[in-house]
């Protein structure tokens, strides 16, 4: 069975927003209408966004690090805001997992919004229906874009790849291979969501350089230093160990 | 979580016409087995179910303000089979239509034994509608309750009281009410009722005091480690990514400080239990009509009071993601 998903390397996310910008720019001009804005210049701006990047610091200053954090759906293979929906308007597909909302079906009750632990189900103040993440269910699958494109939004225009996009109930899968080997995690696994997006940790680049490393004791150059053939040199040498 | 005045409304309203309707059938119960002195005002059932109605349907008018598309409410009932909400929107309808039934066959006096009991009580259509809209009075507070309580990570309703408070506090609000009904209407059921009603708001007080101690004591499970999936004890959101509101900062939290919830929950202990448990007792050596009504009026306005920090109470995970603006 397929699961679509995404990961997303915080260690290589930058915060730049791009994927915040192009989501919104690629699913406000779809055919399920616009995302609301409301005073988009005003004082008190608010709109629809599926997808948001926030910013952490972790530790204390001098230690700390800058985590900038993208924050969708995650799109869970037990998601509690499915079974919630009264009207069977938020579904998740059998064919790819993918999580959806039929907006003409949805009431606006905002049920589904409570039961989704990770706050990544946003109303549409205008449309008044539920909205969240598709994964770009109308660009994966669309033929008319060359193959390399069908991705979503936010995959195609990260500027340093951070978001990889795949399935991930295929082992072999980009996504479960960056999984499997960078050690990929889900979030707030305590309410058993099993959150099929998968974000993979901040990894130190680190060198490991012993003390004896750094001056050698066992110069292979000390025989050099001796005058005769049997004279004691100022250290071992490698011959003095080995015959060759 | 954010207290939304049409579902304030609707709980508090729908939780009263249930009670009214429990203490109506309780009385006819109470007459017919010969427990207490006959009283044959079938005035008193068929105006109490028609309160009952009435508050039933101002409920379900409150409740279409929560909802963004209305008009197409009638879909909620497609998946009783896992959502509480689609078994509340199917059980409130029953339950409208199993107390105009009831009223009906006391409007229409059907009240000719269809069979006898083996003690020799007669058992007419009244009584078998009236145990009928009990059960369904039942299944909607459950419906009810469970909406809230079924959510597990909004841990202070993730809880059996929550469904208990919610049945106890409706059915304590309605016995009040059904006092009010019986003194105006002169059926010297008054007494009775407010006992009743007593017991009722003395035991929704001690259930409802156990999930304030409860929740007071709740370790939240998640906490921003594993919101973001970062092991260290410290971490802290600088910007949640956006200036401005959205819905993620408006439907999650009260907006307003923990004093005012605290102070809310101080007022609508004092209005739901301490004053009308004072005004009840007394009322029980007076008769009139309007120590009763007062307490009913204090009480219902401490309902609104107590559903509002009900909501208000709620710590929704989702906000530990929205904490700071940059
Ligand atoms: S992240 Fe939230 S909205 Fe998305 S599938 Fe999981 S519970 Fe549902
Ligand atoms: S808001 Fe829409 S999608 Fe969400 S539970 Fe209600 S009807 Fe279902």
């Amino acid at each position: 069975m397929t699961q679509l998903a995404l990961v997303i390397d915080l260690n290589v996310c930058v915060g730049c927003h791009a994927c915040v910008t192009s989501c919104k720019e690629w699913n406000t001009s779809g055919e399920a209408g616009p995302m609301t804005d409301k005073m988009p210049y005003g004082k008190d701006p608010t709109g629809t966004f599926f997808n948001r990047v926030q910013t952490f610091e972790v530790g204390t200053y001098p230690n700390v690090e800058t985590v900038h954090f993208p924050k969708s759906c995650l799109h869970c293979e037990e998601p509690p805001c499915v079974p919630v929906c009264p009207t069977g308007a938020s579904y998740k597909r059998k064919e790819d997992g993918i999580v959806l909302v039929d907006y003409d079906k949805c009431i606006g009750c905002k049920y589904c919004s409570w039961a989704c632990p990770y706050g990544a189900r946003e109303l549409d103040e205008k449309q008044r229906v539920m909205k969240k993440c598709t994964l770009c269910v109308d660009r994966i699958y669309d033929e008319s874009l060359p193959e390399t494109e069908r991705k979503p939004a936010c995959v195609m225009s990260c500027p340093t790849s951070a978001r990889l996009f795949g399935d991930v109930h295929d082992p072999d899968s980009e996504v479960s291979l960056a999984i499997r080997n960078l050690n990929g995690y889900q979030l707030m696994p305590e309410w058993g969501t099993n959150p099929s997006n998968h974000y993979l940790p901040r990894r130190k680049t680190e060198i490991r350089i012993h003390k004896d490393e750094l001056k050698r004791v066992d110069n292979p150059l000390s025989k050099e230093q001796r005058k005769t053939h049997k004279a004691p040199g100022t250290g071992p040498s490698l011959d003095d160990m080995t015959t060759w | 979580m954010h207290p939304a005045f049409s579902v304030v409304f609707l709980t508090t309203l729908i939780g009263a016409a249930q009670g009214l309707f429990l203490a109506l059938f309780t009385g006819q119960i109470f007459t017919t087995f010969k427990l207490m002195p006959e009283q044959n005002d079938p005035n008193f059932y068929i105006i109490g179910s028609a309160l009952s109605l009435l508050l039933l349907g101002a409920g379900l008018f409150a409740s279409f303000f929560h909802l963004g598309h209305p008009e197409r409410a009638w879909r909620s009932i497609a998946k009783w089979r896992t959502s509480w909400l689609s078994r509340e929107v199917i059980a409130l309808p029953a339950m409208m239509a199993g107390v105009t039934a009831y009223g009906a066959a006391h409007y229409f006096d059907l009240t000719y034994p269809l069979f006898e009991t083996p003690g020799g009580t007669g058992i007419d259509a009244t009584l078998i509608l009236g145990f009928i809209t009990t059960a369904l009075t039942y299944t909607l507070f459950v419906c009810t309750g469970m909406i809230y309580a079924c959510i597990k990570f909004l841990q202070e309703w993730h809880s059996p009281l929550t469904v208990i408070n919610f049945t106890l506090l409706g059915t304590a609000s309605g016995f009040t009410l059904a006092t009010v009904l019986s003194a105006w209407l002169d059926t010297e059921l008054a007494n009775f009722y407010a006992t009743w009603a007593i017991t009722f708001t003395v035991l929704a007080f001690l259930f409802r005091l156990a999930s304030v101690v409860r929740n007071q004591k709740i370790t939240p499970k998640s906490d921003l480690r594993s919101a973001i999936g970062v092991r260290h004890p410290k971490v802290v959101q600088i910007t949640q990514g956006f200036l401005g509101g959205s819905f993620n900062t408006r439907e999650y939290f009260h907006g307003t400080t923990e004093i005012v919830v605290r102070n809310v929950k101080y007022i609508a202990f004092i209005l739901v239990f301490l004053i009308p448990i004072i005004l009840l007792v007394v009322s029980l050596q007076t008769t009139g009509v309007i120590i009763p009504l007062i307490a009913i009026l204090v009480q219902y306005m401490g309902l609104i009071a107590e559903r509002w920090f009900f909501f208000a109470d709620a710590n929704h995970p989702q906000n530990l993601y929205y904490q700071n603006m940059a």
